[in-house]
């Protein structure tokens, strides 16, 4: 990129909101803000997500320095060191990340499931994981660091603790570490939720780290991270997916659609807006979005409709 | 079609075809300048479309979207016409060639980033390092590299841009067929 061309008018503003989103307190205005100009034309979407996107690939890096640069000491020194010297560390930085990369592979051990599908594995460690449906993930057990990357998916992970190798599994360039823990952690399109069973772990995002307790859920974007905290059955809903079975309290459609189209070729669309801001409750087979279905037109009263792979819900 | 999921569906399918789609353009247009404008203009028509239905095919609709648009330039501009056609038959047979697994992409994406970084100019790269790998905030930045916050934001917006003409624009070693 020696002969950067010039960005024209729609990329600048589109970087400029960026920048801005990554490094300042992004409010309401702010995101009016962005919203308005986006919706002033397509051209503005499409250069706008495409910088996100870009962006937001850049997380792997993080996960590299997690995974890497605690053997190689320059990064975490490089604070103290003189202003000749800034230079010198950033271009350490990258040779780290290189020399991270090739090393990289060969141990590493990779599980992965398909749509609608679902495995348990346990580690040499003695640890217990669980991928749920459409998953991939990366594991690296060594004498001296346990690790995982969740590229995408589900994953419940029941790790046996050691205090001298702590577990740490990495999302989207956020980390979890395990203090002797049960936990899930889920990755889908830059959203990484991180839920907590039993003991206790520490989530680290490149600012101040988050410690965890039972009960505490955990949802991070690029731009902004929400904790909550529920009661312990009230987070159980979300492991029905182990024993294959997807659980709705007050949900409303447009998430049912969302949880049954994680697992099933035949989608479920919504068909409008206020259809989709209905709230149902109920247990169900996981695989079977039919049955849905049909409780949605026979006990809803909602009109359902098959079209090739889709089962379209509306009023 | 929702709005995010347009967007979702942009990212996934659109997106990774921009090296084709550069390559598509570069072949079939004189002026490098307009390149980023044409880029541009293909996108935009092409969420246009996918908010009435997204189009099963991306690759195919990608460069279709692209080829009219050049005809249309051609028109209008009154120059030397060029044959599209042959080059888009060959960009179809490509797009048969089995994928490459998980693994292979996810380490590609990792040499791809390291390509990137290696490709941003030198004060843009360490910024990007510095807030990418030790998370430092714009201060801090500005702090550690001896200017002003503007100068810094300036070298992130080149960085955000530069990595993602590396990113998205060029060819990786897996999707380039010898």
């Amino acid at each position: 990129m020696n002969d950067l061309p010039a960005m024209s008018e729609i990329n600048a503003r589109a970087t400029a909101f960026l920048e801005r989103r990554e490094f300042e307190n992004w409010d309401e205005a702010d995101e009016r803000e962005l919203s308005a100009w986006l919706s002033e034309s397509k051209a503005h979407c499409a250069a706008f997500w495409r910088l996100e996107a870009a962006w937001e690939r850049t997380h792997r890096l993080a996960a590299l320095k997690q995974e890497h640069v605690s053997h190689a000491g320059p990064l975490r020194t490089a604070r103290r060191l003189p202003g000749w010297s800034r230079i010198a560390a950033a271009s350490i930085a990258i040779a780290v990340i290189v020399a991270g990369f090739y090393a990289f592979q060969p141990q590493d051990t990779v599980y992965r499931t398909p749509l609608g599908g679902r495995q348990t594995v346990t580690l040499a460690d003695g640890s217990e994981i669980e991928l749920n449906t459409d998953t991939v993930l990366s594991t690296r057990l060594t004498s001296t660091s346990r690790s995982a990357v969740l590229v995408q998916g589900e994953v419940y992970f029941r790790i046996r603790h050691d205090a001298k190798r702590p577990f740490v599994v990495t999302a989207n360039g956020k980390t979890i570490t395990d203090l002797g823990t049960v936990f899930t952690v889920r990755n889908d399109a830059g959203r990484v939720r991180v839920a907590l069973f039993e003991g206790k772990a520490r989530v680290d995002m490149g600012g101040k780290p988050i410690i965890l307790s039972p009960g505490d859920k955990l949802i991070a974007t690029a731009s902004r991270t929400v904790v909550s905290h529920e009661q312990p059955q009230t987070l159980s809903t979300d492991l029905g997916w182990r024993r294959g079975i997807v659980i709705f309290k007050r949900t409303t459609l447009a998430e049912v659609a969302a949880e049954f189209n994680r697992y099933n070729q035949t989608k479920l669309v919504i068909a409008d807006p206020q259809t989709a801001r209905l709230t149902v409750g109920g247990t169900f087979p996981a695989d079977n979005v039919e049955l849905f279905g049909r409780m949605a037109s026979e006990i809803l009263g909602l009109r359902v409709t098959r079209r090739g792979t889709q089962i379209v819900i509306s009023r | 079609m929702t709005a995010s999921g347009v967007k979702a569906w942009f990212v996934r399918e659109v997106l990774p075809l921009e090296p084709i789609l550069m390559h598509f353009l570069r072949q079939n247009w004189r002026n490098r300048a307009d390149l980023e404008d044409l880029r541009q203009e293909v996108y935009a028509r092409v969420l246009e479309a996918a908010e009435h239905g997204l189009p099963d095919k991306p690759k195919p609709f990608v460069l279709v979207t692209a080829r009219n648009l050049l005809i249309n330039r051609v028109l209008r501009e009154r120059i030397v016409p060029f044959d599209a056609k042959a080059d888009l038959d060959d960009l179809e047979v490509a797009s048969d060639a089995p994928g490459p697994d998980r693994a292979a992409i996810a380490r590609d994406e990792l040499r791809k980033l390291n390509a990137a970084l290696d490709r941003l100019p030198p004060r843009a790269r360490e910024a990007v390092v510095l807030r990418r790998i030790e998370g430092l905030s714009r201060r801090e930045i500005a702090e550690r590299m001896g200017v002003t916050e503007n100068t810094v934001a300036d070298h992130i917006r080149t960085g955000m841009n530069a990595l993602a003409d590396v990113l998205f624009g060029e060819p990786s070693e897996l999707t380039r067929r010898s």
